[in-house]
């Protein structure tokens, strides 16, 4: 591949793509927020005033300024639930979608590499997982599993796996034909060797785009479970707990739906910026 | 196409749902939650409770509970509900129709969006109306259903309060139905009145169901569209006289459409998951939003039967895609 800019570092390519600028950005953000939650926050998020319930955000016209941005049913601080929500997705995407990975690609590598049984036994796996509706099989896995945050990112592991064996194991199947593992071969390596050595860091581009529209996955997942109730208890701050709330009391304060919805959009629209940003550099067939 | 073709295609199917039947048959028996002690309540003795769990077969190991579930399905019996009282399939028969009507009426939305802004995008090839329709791709695909129906909410039913949020029609409207197909049949009795308040009450689930699948195929369809732009019989035409329209409508669509089809097919089965929730959150009484309940109630049965109906509409929708690919490309048919 001869490009005007391929030998340059791939971090300055990364950096001149906008975006990639714009995912980073945003994300570099939220990971400000969420690290730095309890210094941000201006209150506890679950201290509750019930005097003060349903206040709009505090440039409307009953407003306290105390309440930057309006306070919930039970009169507990927006912004703060904000902020500390931020905390909860933030884990959840990181944990989850690095989770979700690990397993995704294991089995797209083995899958991919060794075909014969191991594909049809493995691939066979994928297309019944892809048979249940996704959501569904969320909802009843946390169900069974229980509330809790580990509850939720188990769920998106084993939900999501699919996602990344699928992509994973296709490219696989291109790489094997490469003539570098027939070189490995023919040197007498072993395949697992090969696997490992050679064909996983030229999978790693790729990995690294679906990792990060992974994340962005899973912060959805979490954010619906907290909607359907099933996620946390309701004592840990989620974006889905807010949204929950906002839907039930939509008439009296739209605000308590809308600034989580605006938070989950742009946390998911940046890492889809990221993910696509990256891919374009590093990409060669998307490249002209 | 040959019906060895259709009929292997079928076979296939059934391993997918035993699979699918036995994963959710074990995974819902290790829920932690009674299913009948959330049903009697707290007066209710010991013995009330042993009896219950017999009626409703719980009181089997879990193996005999299988066998007999299978039994049960193989004579289409899916059982009886407990948190409804009812017979799974005739709960699942009537609401399904609610379902699919979303259902349907969402995927032509996004079908005919989805075949404007690919041509629309494909017939501005190069210059600057185009990067608009890709940036506008690019941000619907981001965003998914859940997102969708939300912010429509917001947009359209609190900040300009023009469509209905909750609901599948106007609770004023009374409408005594044999089938349960609100729509279709509201028009053909000639009841408008019904028919015009359950389409409005499907424009904001249907759309945002449709958005992130009209993004995705309007992405793919287009680039489809633009390989073929450039092979030599889109040349020849063009040198030969015809205008860029007709030669996009008339040649090079139909080539691109047979691999526009199969690389978005997947996304239909993905539209139909999305019901579960957005019909929560619009409160539509359809099969997705009876799927929460149900999860809510611990209520296995109608789980499971659920699960299995979900999955017969995924491998139903991806058959009718493969039909419809092979139907588009004659070369696919005698294979």
């Amino acid at each position: 591949m001869i490009e005007g800019r391929a030998d340059l570092p791939i971090t300055y390519r990364i950096l001149h793509e906008p975006r990639a600028v714009f995912g980073l950005g945003i994300l570099g953000l939220m990971i400000a927020v969420a690290l730095m939650a309890p210094w941000l926050a201006p209150h506890d998020p679950l201290e509750q005033d019930l005097l003060a319930s349903f206040l709009p955000p505090s440039w409307q016209e009953s407003g306290d300024p105390a309440f930057l941005l309006g306070t919930d049913t039970l009169g507990r601080d927006v912004a703060s639930r904000l902020i500390y929500g931020t905390r909860t997705a933030l884990i959840v995407a990181l944990v989850a979608a690095t989770l979700a990975a690990l397993l995704g690609t294991t089995l797209g590598m083995l899958a991919g590499f060794y075909g014969g049984k191991t594909d049809m036994l493995i691939s066979r796996a994928v297309d019944i997982w892809m048979s249940f509706p996704a959501v569904l099989l969320s909802i009843v896995l946390v169900a069974v599993i229980g509330a809790g945050l580990h509850a939720v990112i188990i769920a998106i592991v084993i939900i999501d796996w699919t996602r990344f064996c699928r992509v994973i194991r296709a490219e696989t199947m291109v790489q094997k034909e490469r003539d570098y593992v027939a070189s490995g071969i023919t040197i007498g390596l072993t395949r697992f060797r090969i696997l490992i050595q050679e064909v996983l860091p030229n999978l790693m581009p790729l990995l690294i785009v679906l990792l990060t529209l992974e994340m962005g996955i899973a912060i959805v997942v979490e954010t619906i479970l907290s909607f359907v109730g099933l996620s946390v208890a309701s004592d840990t701050p989620t974006w889905g707990n807010l949204i929950q709330e906002g839907r039930q009391y939509i008439h009296q304060v739209p605000w308590l739906l809308g600034l989580p919805v605006a938070c989950v959009v742009l946390s998911v629209l940046s890492l889809n910026a990221l993910g696509d940003g990256i891919k374009e550099v590093i990409d060669p067939e998307t490249r002209q | 196409m040959s019906s060895s073709y259709l009929l292997n295609r079928l076979l296939l199917a059934v391993p997918t749902l035993a699979g699918a039947v036995t994963i959710t048959f074990v995974l819902l028996r290790v829920v932690p939650g009674d299913p009948i002690a959330m049903m009697t309540g707290p007066g209710a003795t010991e013995a009330d409770i042993a009896l219950l769990r017999a009626h409703y077969g719980l009181d089997h190991s879990l193996l005999r509970q299988f066998v007999i579930y299978l039994g049960q399905l193989m004579t289409g019996d899916l059982g009886t509900s407990i948190s409804l009282r009812q017979n799974v399939g005739e709960l699942i028969v009537g609401r399904l129709p609610v379902t699919i009507e979303l259902v349907l009426f969402a995927m032509l939305t996004a079908v005919s969006l989805a075949l404007a802004l690919a041509l629309k995008g494909t017939f501005w090839r190069g210059r600057w109306p185009e990067r608009i329709v890709d940036g506008f791709i690019g941000i619907v695909v981001a965003i998914p259903d859940f997102l969708w129906a939300l912010s429509l909410i917001l947009i359209l039913g609190v900040a300009i309060p023009v469509m209905p949020i909750f609901g599948r029609m106007d609770l004023t409207i009374s409408f005594d139905s044999w089938t349960n197909f609100y729509l279709i049949e509201s028009l053909l009795r000639g009841q408008l009145e019904v028919t015009r308040s359950v389409l409005h009450h499907m424009v904001l689930p249907a759309v945002s169901l449709a958005l992130p699948l009209m993004a995705i195929t309007a992405r793919v369809l287009k680039s489809c569209l633009n390989a073929e732009m450039n092979r030599e019989y889109v040349t020849l035409a063009r040198t030969r006289g015809f205008g860029r329209l007709r030669v996009i409508y008339s040649q090079a669509l139909r080539n691109a459409l047979v691999p526009a089809t199969a690389l978005s097919g997947v996304q239909f089965t993905f539209l139909i998951g999305g019901t579960v929730l957005v019909e929560r959150i619009f409160g539509y009484p359809g099969i997705g939003n009876m799927a929460i309940d149900a999860v809510i109630n611990r209520d296995l049965p109608l789980i499971q039967g659920l699960v299995l109906t979900f999955a017969v509409l995924f491998i139903a929708v991806n058959l009718l895609i493969d039909l419809f690919i092979t139907f588009l490309d004659p070369r696919l048919r005698h294979d």
